[in-house]
Formats: C-alpha cells, structure tokens, sequence
C-alpha cells in the first residue's frame, strides 16, 4: 500500500512542478493524471499495481468534497445577496449542460453508428 | 486537572480530532441516510452532511478555518483521488476509442454550455469580478475547479461552493431528466454528467448503471482537462 501511495503521490507532486515551472494552465493534479495515463500505456502492469489503492481513493471520492463545501458557512453574506442569482446560474446551466452532452453524444452516435 | 466540560470542549474545538471526526460521522449519516432513502437523488450524502456540518459550526460558533484545520486530512485527498482517475480512464480506454467521436461532441457541447451559460445567466443577474471568476470552472471536479479560478482571480473556496452546488444539482436532476427526455443510451448518460457534474455526479452515475459510471469518469476526467483551457477564454468574453 505503501509504494502505491507514494507512486500516486509521486505524480501528483511531479505534476505540480511541471504546471508551475512551465506555467500551464492545468492544475498540478490534473497533469499528474495525464502523466499516470501516459506512463501507463507505457508499463501496463503499473494500473493493476495501483489499483487496491486508487480504487478505496475513488470509492468515497464524494467525502472528499465535503470539507471545501462546509466553506458555504464563511460565504453567508454573500449568498444572501447574490445566491438566488448563483442559483439560477447553476441550476440552468448544469440542465442545459447535460441536455447539451447527452444529446451531442447521441446524435453523433447514432451518425457514426456507435452502438452500446 | 479539571472536569469541566467548558474546559474540555475549548482544547477539542481547537484541535482537528474533533473536525475530522465530525466530518467523517456526518458523511456516515448522509450515507446511512442515503441508503434508507434506497437511493433517492434528493437524499444526496454530501448535501446532507454538508447541511449537518455547517448547522454545526453555526451552533457552536466556530469559524470556518478552525473545522478546516481538522477536515483538510479530507480535502488533502482530493489531489491523489485526481491522479487516481486515470486508473477508470484506462481500463474504458478500448469503449472510450470505440466511442472516440461521440465523446468529444458530448465534451465539447456539455463543457462549452455548462460555461457560457453560467457565465451568461450570472452576467444577466449584474453578477461579475471574482463571483463570475469562482463560477467559471464549476463543472470541473474541485481541486481542478479551484486551481482554475485561484489562476483567474476567483477566490477559492467560493468557487469550492459553487462546483458542490453544481454537482449536488446534477446529481439530483439526471435520472429524472433524462428519463423525461427517453435518453436510453447510457453511456450519453454518464458521459453528460460526469462532463457536467464532476465527481459527485459521477458517484450518482455509478449508483445508477456501471456503463454510466465508467462514461461519468471519462467525462469528469477530460472535462478537467478542457475547462481549465476554456474556462478563462469564455471568462475574458464576459469578464
């Protein structure tokens, strides 16, 4: 478990020093993925090494948003003038969104003759 | 050395035993009562566990930054389970070259709405300066979300809010949505609300089908990736 941990970590942190040292606009974590999906296609015994691990990580992936949520208490104020607004964003957008994806998906599916 | 409970209650609300503690107990109820509710989207665990934290702190008084100190063992996570998503990435990879042109189109369209709409509906309200910068990246999973909006002058743990928002909404509104719709193919289902919902609605997707689930994480996953490209371009169209 040990080793698996610091892998993970290990490109977590390799990553965060690419985005840094050469500005990207991609978050550290996000080009530590990218870099575990290039290194996996490299050494493909490597997905199945991290697995036991990576897997306990994401099978409780929704806890982990719950500290920075609990942060709507210090933004109060805030929501009490502009939340109905936020809101309204939200909700709308997130629907369209979906409608949006679901059905590009579909219609190129369908176009291509992608089958489930 | 002194019993009483004032004094007790001083040194553990200081300390992160009692936050992440409180933390992990609220999830477990959210969880139990998600369960009892067999699944129903409304009984969403991270929605209910937030309400139970937040009426916590409010009833004890204690700021945000105190809890944080205990419950940032959590969010720390949120970095490695990021790394960790290339793993369900690489095992759909043959469904993922199978379905390769179908993605991108559900990628592009969800991931471009899900922006420009924000933005354009926020705009509409007078919102602008750093709320519209924390609500850029909302459908993006958090430590990328906030990594964006940190980059384009948000602030983040309002942008932290607004991406569990929007999650909590997806989560809630795409099995009924989608069942209105007669939107069968479940991998346009899992896909849309990964791309739009993040982790929490790819958590529901998992609930609900594991063809889902698995196009979720993919969406999630390449919707990271694309927000934090578009984000500050549609950003700099509004801004």
């Amino acid at each position: 478990m040990v080793p698996a941990l610091v892998t993970i970590l290990g490109f977590q942190l390799v990553g965060e020093v690419v985005s840094r040292g050469l500005h990207l606009p991609l978050p550290g974590p996000v080009v530590g993925l990218v870099l575990l999906l290039a290194a996996m296609r490299l050494r493909p015994g490597l997905a199945d090494w991290l697995r036991p691990v990576g897997q306990g990580m994401l099978a409780h992936l929704s806890l982990l948003f719950v500290p920075a949520g609990v942060g709507i208490v210090a933004h109060l104020p805030l929501l009490r003038d502009q939340g109905l607004a936020l809101l309204a964003a939200i909700v709308v957008s997130t629907v369209l969104a979906l409608v949006a994806g679901a059905g590009a998906f579909t219609l190129v599916a369908r176009w291509t003759g992608s089958k489930e | 050395m002194s019993a009483d409970p004032a004094l007790i209650w001083a040194y553990l609300s200081q300390g992160p035993l009692l936050w992440l503690t409180a933390t992990l107990a609220a999830y477990a109820l959210g969880a139990a009562v998600f369960r009892l509710a067999r699944g129903q989207s409304w009984a969403n665990p991270v929605l209910i566990s937030v309400v139970l934290l937040g009426l916590l702190l409010t009833a004890t008084g204690t700021p945000y930054a105190t809890y944080f100190e205990g419950a940032q063992f959590v969010h720390f996570m949120l970095g490695p389970a990021t790394v960790c998503l290339a793993l369900p990435m690489q095992d759909n990879l043959p469904r993922m070259r199978a379905a390769a042109l179908p993605i991108v189109a559900g990628l592009v369209a969800g991931s471009v709405v899900a922006v420009v709409s924000a933005l354009a509906i926020a705009r509409l309200f007078g919102l602008g300066g750093e709320v519209i910068a924390s609500l850029a990246p909302k459908s993006a999973t958090a430590p990328v979300a906030i990594g964006i909006a940190e980059n384009l002058g948000g602030q983040p743990t309002l942008a932290a809010v607004l991406v569990l928002l929007t999650g909590i909404c997806g989560a809630i509104v795409v099995t009924p949505l989608f069942n209105a719709l007669g939107l069968r193919d479940w991998r346009a289902r899992g896909l849309a609300v990964g791309t739009a919902a993040h982790g929490i609605g790819t958590a529901r997707a998992f609930q609900v089908n594991p063809t889902a689930g698995a196009f979720a994480g993919i969406g999630m996953g390449l919707n990271a990736i694309l927000t934090a490209l578009i984000a500050p371009l549609v950003l700099r169209l509004f801004g």
